[in-house]
């Protein structure tokens, strides 16, 4: 069962906001071409909240050490670090997150 | 073909490194080598001998080629045979103890031998020099005086020169008395000018030795043994043992009896031949070159070269062209450099000179047409390296001629690229070294933005950005490709800041995602763009600008500094450091309440609370009740002060009014990068107004200096001088002049320093101080609407601008 993490308003576009889901530090995105993703909250790197950081239509850009990574997929760019993402839908104006859905395998 | 016959005429240092350099040309299949000394041991290192006598070294530790060298180069060598006669017409020399050999090539290098002046009572009854008095030459010279002055009371050293000096401090060691008597005013007037000299002189007798200037020797006293020295003033000084070390004359009597020219040395041409015979050459302190004779060890070196060139054939053009003499030596625990003169010749010489005499500390620069003639170090000879090669290669000099005696405020100079070994950092924050750069490199990575994405070099605090760039040119053999890229302000737009301000002009774009739309290359939002698009178009539109806070950086969301656990600081708003009672007691009171796990002061003077949740972060604004210091942003920061002129006996201005003048006007202002100011009262400078990105610095009359361009961070610079204004309105105006001009003009993240050596500070003084494109007015009223556009951000803690502002994470249960 996806969990309801709340109206899309939460999120302003362009930015993120980190989420406690059951448990797990999830950072929910929301581009300003008006899509959502849901990576891991905490960079690999050095732990950066990854919700405070930098996006366009398919990048977060890390707020400590500038590491990029790929919404969709979690891969890192210019870096070997990778992110756990997870699938994200949007019902109506509700967000809702699948915690053991893993976006990247699809 | 037959070997030709080779004969060395000497054995010492300039001989025995002439026959190496020959070796090493393969002329050990050319010739067949002879070599004749006068002193029965191979050849060893006379500069050494000092330490002999001091006892630091031992005779075996000197030697540079013993014994065994010459018999494994198939060197015939005859020790202890001086050379008498040399038969031109018959090509043969002939040794005291009746040795001949025949030569095809000749090379005199006899050196040159302790001038012993005539002076009476020398000799004793039988003919012979008293006991007692030694040159100070060889390795005998040094045994004599060894063994001496384990019994002698007290020593003369006669000759203040270089030698002298070596001879005192040797004498020193084996505890007799020491004195030292020279001719001259000063000491070594060869490297050194007359103050120098009286310092060094200082410095000797605080060790013991006692000095006697301006002496000259008249008699030795004594019949067999010496007993005393009598001058020709008439005083006269008591002595058991005397060492004389009054210069050194050549040994050149073997050329003159050859019917050679001799004047004050065997006079030799430009291939270090004797300008008399084509099959005699000439090298070291026995050779006379243009006028010159050399008693130093670097211009022989040159020398055996020049010789041993010409003599193989392998460089028949081979050509001495003498030398400047520049050198490196310690004297009785004091470092000294010298070169060239001592004392300017002409009415134009330049000298710069500073003179410390409390700490021995001399330095003094002769200088000719922009270029180094002549220089003295003396007890800090940390800029000798640098100054000896501007010497040596006649380099042009920096304009700042305070820098060719310190280093200041500059880092201290570079290893050159080729010099810096493989393993070393080139970038500190991410650790890349110089190997990993060339790796890179030679991956294909030609340019440095290409070898810094590659490698996360310079990507750290961006200090050595510069320096990458070098490495990668040095690898690529100064052959870099252009990348034009490095000229866009941001890099999804392909236009430089100045175009592309115009384009934003025209097309009215007021928000980020609008300049993404209009003019990135595929109209889409770049994530790393955004903030330098954020801060232009503020500086553009003021008020007008449509503020998206996802073009922002986190800090500028939240208007806190992002720390390395994702928690934020804050620091409230504290004019020139000024405080009050009640503040500090607000402060304390917050900084309880919220559990602030440090409380620092910062290097701008104010209060750093740091380790807030940013849940907290609107609470503990409205418990401060005082306005953001915007220790987060690129943006003016703060203003530094001193005391100034309330309480300060020294102070000329009023640097904390300013200081608060400064920062009620500029706070909040958005930039390139960070503006860090500060006010002085005086030029005692204690603010550091020096080294920030605009400074004003009192100096009486109401009048104040403003310096731009400082820094005191990864870079260190001192700023440069923009203006002089008078009063504190002025001091603001012009402040706020050059940081508008920075807005609009500077480079994303390009900092003031950065910025004025990019476009220069006698620029900035046209266009800002004598308005020489007509904008002076322009920048000022820019200014007053950027200033009068800024809000405290942190009202918005009772008014969010975006959902969830300072939300902690939300959390969803099942």
């Amino acid at each position: 069962m996806p969990h309801v993490l709340g109206p899309v308003s939460q999120i302003p576009p362009g930015e993120g906001r980190s989420f406690i889901v059951d448990g797990v530090d999830i950072a929910v995105f929301h581009t300003r071409g008006g899509q959502f993703f849901a990576t891991q909250a905490h960079c690999p790197h050095r732990g950066g909240p990854l919700a405070d950081g930098l996006t366009d239509d398919a990048t977060v850009v890390c707020p400590l050490h500038d590491r990029i990574y790929a919404l969709a997929s979690g891969e890192g760019i210019g870096n070997d670090c990778k992110l756990a993402v997870y699938l994200v839908q949007v019902k109506g104006d509700q967000i809702l997150l699948d915690l053991t859905l893993d976006a990247s395998r699809d | 073909m037959a070997k030709k016959k080779l004969v060395v005429v000497g054995n010492g240092m300039a001989g025995a490194r002439a026959v190496e350099e020959v070796l090493a040309r393969s002329g050990a299949e050319m010739f067949e080598i002879t070599m004749f000394g006068a002193e029965p041991y191979g050849n060893y290192n006379r500069i050494l001998l000092s330490n002999i006598l001091c006892g630091i070294q031992d005779k075996s530790e000197i030697y540079i080629n013993p014994l065994d060298w010459y018999a494994e180069n198939g060197i015939t060598l005859h020790a202890g045979s001086p050379v008498v006669d040399i038969d031109r017409a018959s090509r043969k020399v002939r040794t005291e103890s009746g040795i001949v050999a025949s030569y095809d090539v000749l090379l005199i290098a006899t050196g040159s031998r302790a001038f012993i002046p005539p002076v009476q009572g020398l000799n004793g009854p039988d003919g012979e020099m008293k006991a007692g008095i030694y040159g100070f030459r060889t390795i005998d010279d040094c045994d004599g005086i060894i063994g001496s002055a384990k019994t002698s009371r007290k020593a003369v050293v006669i000759g203040g020169g270089l030698l002298g000096l070596e001879a005192a401090r040797g004498l020193m060691t084996h505890g007799c008395e020491v004195h030292l008597v020279h001719l001259g005013a000063y000491l070594m007037p060869a490297q050194l000018d007359s103050e120098a000299g009286r310092m060094l002189r200082t410095t000797m007798e605080k060790m013991g030795v006692k000095i006697h200037l301006e002496r000259n020797t008249a008699e030795i006293l004594g019949d067999a043994n010496v007993t005393g020295l009598r001058f020709k003033d008439s005083t006269s000084l008591d002595c058991d043992l005397v060492v004389v070390a009054a210069g050194i004359r050549p040994n050149a009597e073997i050329g003159r009896s050859a019917g050679l020219t001799v004047e004050r040395a065997i006079v030799v041409d430009n291939h270090m031949r004797s300008v008399d015979d084509m099959n005699i050459y000439v090298v070291g302190e026995c050779a006379q070159h243009r006028g010159k004779v050399y008693g130093l060890v670097a211009p022989l070196w040159d020398q055996a070269k020049v010789f041993a060139d010409h003599v193989t054939g392998a460089d028949p053009d081979a050509a001495y062209h003498g030398s400047k003499l520049a050198t490196k030596l310690k004297v009785m625990g004091v470092e000294l450099a010298s070169m060239g003169l001592t004392d300017p010749e002409h009415e134009n010489d330049e000298v710069v000179r500073f003179s410390e005499a409390r700490h021995g500390t001399y330095k003094k620069l002769i200088v000719r047409d922009g270029r180094l003639i002549g220089g003295i170090l003396m007890g800090d000879i940390s800029k000798a390296a640098y100054l000896m090669q501007a010497f040596d290669r006649e380099t042009p000099l920096p304009e700042e001629r305070l820098s060719l005696l310190f280093d200041l405020g500059t880092p201290p100079q570079k290893v050159t690229l080729d010099e810096m070994p493989a393993a070393s950092q080139v970038c500190n924050c991410n650790g890349v070294t110089k190997a990993a750069i060339g790796a890179c490199v030679a991956s294909g990575k030609r340019t440095p933005k290409a070898v810094m994405a590659a490698t996360r070099a310079g990507m750290g605090c961006g200090s050595c950005k510069g320096l990458v760039g070098e490495v990668v040119a040095w690898f690529c053999g100064g052959d870099v490709d252009e990348d034009p890229s490095v000229h866009f302000y941001v890099p999804c737009i392909p236009m430089a800041k100045p175009d592309l301000v115009a384009a934003i002009r025209e097309k009215g774009l007021k928000s980020v995602s609008a300049v993404f739309a209009a003019l990135a290359v595929d109209g889409r939002p770049d994530a790393a763009s955004k903030p330098a698009l954020a801060s232009l178009l503020i500086t553009l539109w003021n008020d007008a600008y449509e503020d998206e806070r996802d073009a922002r950086f986190i800090n500028d969301r939240v208007h806190g500094n992002i720390q390395k656990d994702g928690t934020f600081s804050v620091v409230p708003e504290m004019p020139g450091g000024i405080t009050t009672p009640a503040e500090l007691m607000r402060i304390a009171q917050v900084a309880v309440k919220y559990d602030v796990p440090l409380v620092k002061l910062t290097g701008g003077q104010r209060i750093d609370l740091v380790g807030v949740a940013k849940q907290d972060l609107p609470g503990m604004w409205a418990d401060l009740a005082m306005p953001a210091g915007w220790a987060w942003a690129k943006s003016y920061r703060t203003c530094k002060s001193c005391i100034g002129t309330d309480y300060c006996r020294f102070g000329l201005g009023d640097s904390m009014g300013l200081a608060k003048k400064i920062e009620g006007k500029f706070r909040g202002i958005d930039s390139p990068g960070k503006l860090k100011l500060a006010t002085a009262g005086c030029p005692r400078n204690c603010s550091e107004a020096m080294v920030k990105d605009v400074g004003a610095v009192a100096i009486g009359d109401d009048r104040w200096e403003i310096y731009v361009g400082g820094a005191a961070g990864s870079h260190v610079r001192k700023g440069d001088v923009l203006c002089i204004v008078t009063g504190e309105d002025e001091a603001v105006r012009m402040t706020g002049r050059f940081m508008q001009w920075y807005r609009e003009n500077a480079k994303y993240k390009e900092r003031t320093h950065t910025f004025i050596e990019r476009v220069g500070i006698d620029r900035a003084r046209a266009v800002l101080v004598e308005d020489s494109e007509g904008i002076a007015a322009a920048l000022d009223e820019a200014m007053e609407a950027a200033c009068a556009s800024v809000r405290d951000p942190w009202l918005e803690r009772s008014a969010p601008k975006t959902e969830n502002q300072f939300a902690a994470p939300i959390p969803v249960d099942a």
